[in-house]
């Protein structure tokens, strides 16, 4: 790992670093992946791993609830005739 | 004058329906006491303005003759729970100025038995530590010494029903985060059985892990609120209603070779040793037991979730925004300058685990152990029923101390399993150490099957009886 992945990761995480950030990110990093590494030695049976989880699964019926649409809209970094107004994407 | 050291919220609900104090005169010795203490131990984020009109309401109801466990009972609401109308900021910069469009389910449920909410609770920036330190808005003080940490991430929960400034308090627990802070501080601590609770409301830091769960004085007090707070709830489809649970509890495992290793403190070694002996003279049959270190397998998926969690809070619908060339740069100067040190290491370290290169040596491998791990304690829990250890491996400790990353996560080497096979934990005060000439607290953790929950209650008021 070096800062070009530091950097890479957090353009992916869309948050921006100063440089003396990055170099102390990296060897953070580098300290707590050399230790949760220790799970590659991990040995798991191949017949244990089945995934349990199920969906689970309500009627598609409308089921209207209380939001303030005044509270969510007032919050609104910037807005135009009720609207949010974001800057443009393409 | 009521005496708020000695009250419980058993004790508060006799008194308030005997109107031997109301409900006002109760949240005002609250008001009181925070008004004294909380400026130097940093417990409470805001302390709400309408307290004394929220008691006025829950005094009506009770001249009418009514009661419920909780009316009129004040208590503490740690930041990452919303409420509508009031801010909700996870001790994030990100969010300071975010208020809640709705009220978290437990919030509803406990504003329907009429409790008193007395404000909002300092915590590691959205519940990502284990002392409080990673606050955006300064640590949390150990009421038993205030140069030392309340623990994490629910410091400021525990350091209010420690100090009397609550007499409970909600926090959440995603791998220790309610049982850890409790031990530090000498109460009570409790993670119910994951989906027990709803978590629609809490804001999301490992949802595969998160539990919302009371902190109090007592472990009756916390079976109180935790039934007030349970059952299913169609805003989260986790959640569960649980059926009786039919069991005693005879045995009890302890896993003495994670226990008797380097790292874990003489003294917490000697304290739990005692504890041991108390509920073998209780009649329990204590049994040795192995169980792993899980803390990689933990961090592994704590990062991953939490990346991805995170990932909505960008300042285009609320929170802090900050203005960058186009929308990229507003995201990027937002994210950059809104999140910590902490969150914003979690969140590049879940992007790592969780890409293509990486995701079958970490992320996938840490789920396949995970699934090993939940069928281990399956077998483990035919053979005992509950498995008992040290909630910390140390006392509280100095704030600043801890400059190690790492030694900061080893902390929480006993909580985290309950969190990832999702089954219920209490901790439980078990005594004191002297360090320094202060005493500091600390607290021994019990954990039961899925939905077994009575079995900690029961066992935790033998425990505890025993003072």
């Amino acid at each position: 790992m070096d800062i070009k992945d530091v950097e890479n990761l957090a353009s992916l995480v869309r948050i921006e670093l100063k440089e003396d950030e990055k170099r102390e990110l990296l060897s953070d990093m580098k300290g707590i992946l050399e230790y949760v590494r220790q799970i590659e030695k991990v040995n798991v049976k191949h017949s244990v791993f089945n995934i349990t989880n199920n969906n689970v699964w309500r009627e598609d019926t409308p089921d209207p609830r209380e939001f303030s649409k005044e509270l969510i809209t007032k919050q609104f970094p910037d807005a135009q005739d009720g609207f949010l107004k974001v800057k443009k994407i393409l | 004058m009521i005496d708020l050291k000695d009250l419980t919220i058993t004790k508060a609900r006799k008194a308030l329906d005997a109107k031997q104090f109301s409900a006002v005169e109760l949240a005002q010795a609250y008001l009181d006491e925070i008004k004294k203490k909380n400026k130097e131990l940093n417990a409470y984020l805001e302390v709400f303005d309408d307290v004394l009109d929220q008691a006025k309401r829950s005094d009506e109801i009770i001249e009418k003759g009514k009661s419920y466990p909780l009316l009129g009972i004040p208590l503490a609401i740690k930041d990452n729970i919303l409420i509508k109308d009031r801010i909700a900021s996870s001790a994030s910069k990100i969010l300071e100025n975010y208020t809640a469009s709705y009220d978290a389910t437990v919030i509803e449920k406990l504003k329907r038995e009429g409790a008193v909410f007395l404000g909002r609770t300092n915590m590691d920036e959205f519940a990502l530590g284990g002392s409080t330190e990673n606050s955006a808005y300064g640590p949390t003080k150990n009421p038993h010494d205030i140069t030392r940490v309340a623990g994490g991430t629910s410091g400021g929960s525990a350091a209010t029903v420690s100090a009397n400034l609550a007499l409970g308090a909600l926090g959440s627990d995603t791998g220790g985060s309610i049982r850890e802070p409790s031990a530090l501080c000498g109460v009570v601590g409790f993670k119910p059985t994951y989906g027990a609770v709803s978590r629609s409301g809490l804001m999301a830091a490992t949802s595969s892990f998160d539990c919302i769960g009371p902190i109090t004085k007592t472990v009756k007090d916390a079976q109180i609120i935790f039934d007030v707070i349970r059952g299913k709830d169609k805003l989260d489809s986790t959640s569960f209603s649980q059926e009786p649970f039919l069991r005693k509890v005879r045995k009890i495992g302890v896993p003495w070779d994670l226990i008797n290793q380097e790292g874990i403190d003489v003294k917490v070694k000697e304290n739990f040793r005692e504890a041991v002996k108390n509920l073998k003279n209780l009649g329990y049959e204590i049994k040795d037991i192995k169980l792993p270190n899980c803390l990689a397998l933990y961090y592994i998926i704590n990062f991953a979730e939490v990346s991805t969690n995170l990932a909505r809070f960008d300042g285009v619908r609320y929170g802090v925004h900050k203005d960058g060339k186009n929308l990229l740069g507003d995201y990027l100067l937002s994210r950059g300058t809104g999140f910590g040190k902490e969150s914003r290491r979690r969140i590049l370290l879940g992007a790592y685990v969780l890409s293509a290169g990486y995701y079958d040596a970490y992320y996938g491998k840490a789920q396949k152990v995970r699934e090993a791990l939940k069928k281990e304690f399956k077998e483990l829990f035919s053979k005992i029923d509950l498995i008992l250890t040290p909630t910390s491996p140390i006392p509280a400790w100095k704030i600043g101390e801890k400059s190690n990353l790492l030694s900061m996560y080893l902390v929480d080497i006993f909580t985290v399993t309950a969190n990832i096979v999702g089954v219920p934990a209490i901790s439980v005060p078990s005594g004191f150490m002297e360090v320094e000439e202060k005493k500091l607290p600390l607290g021994i953790q019990f954990m039961a099957p899925h939905g077994g929950e009575d079995l900690l209650f029961e066992v935790g008021k033998k425990f505890e009886a025993m003072k």
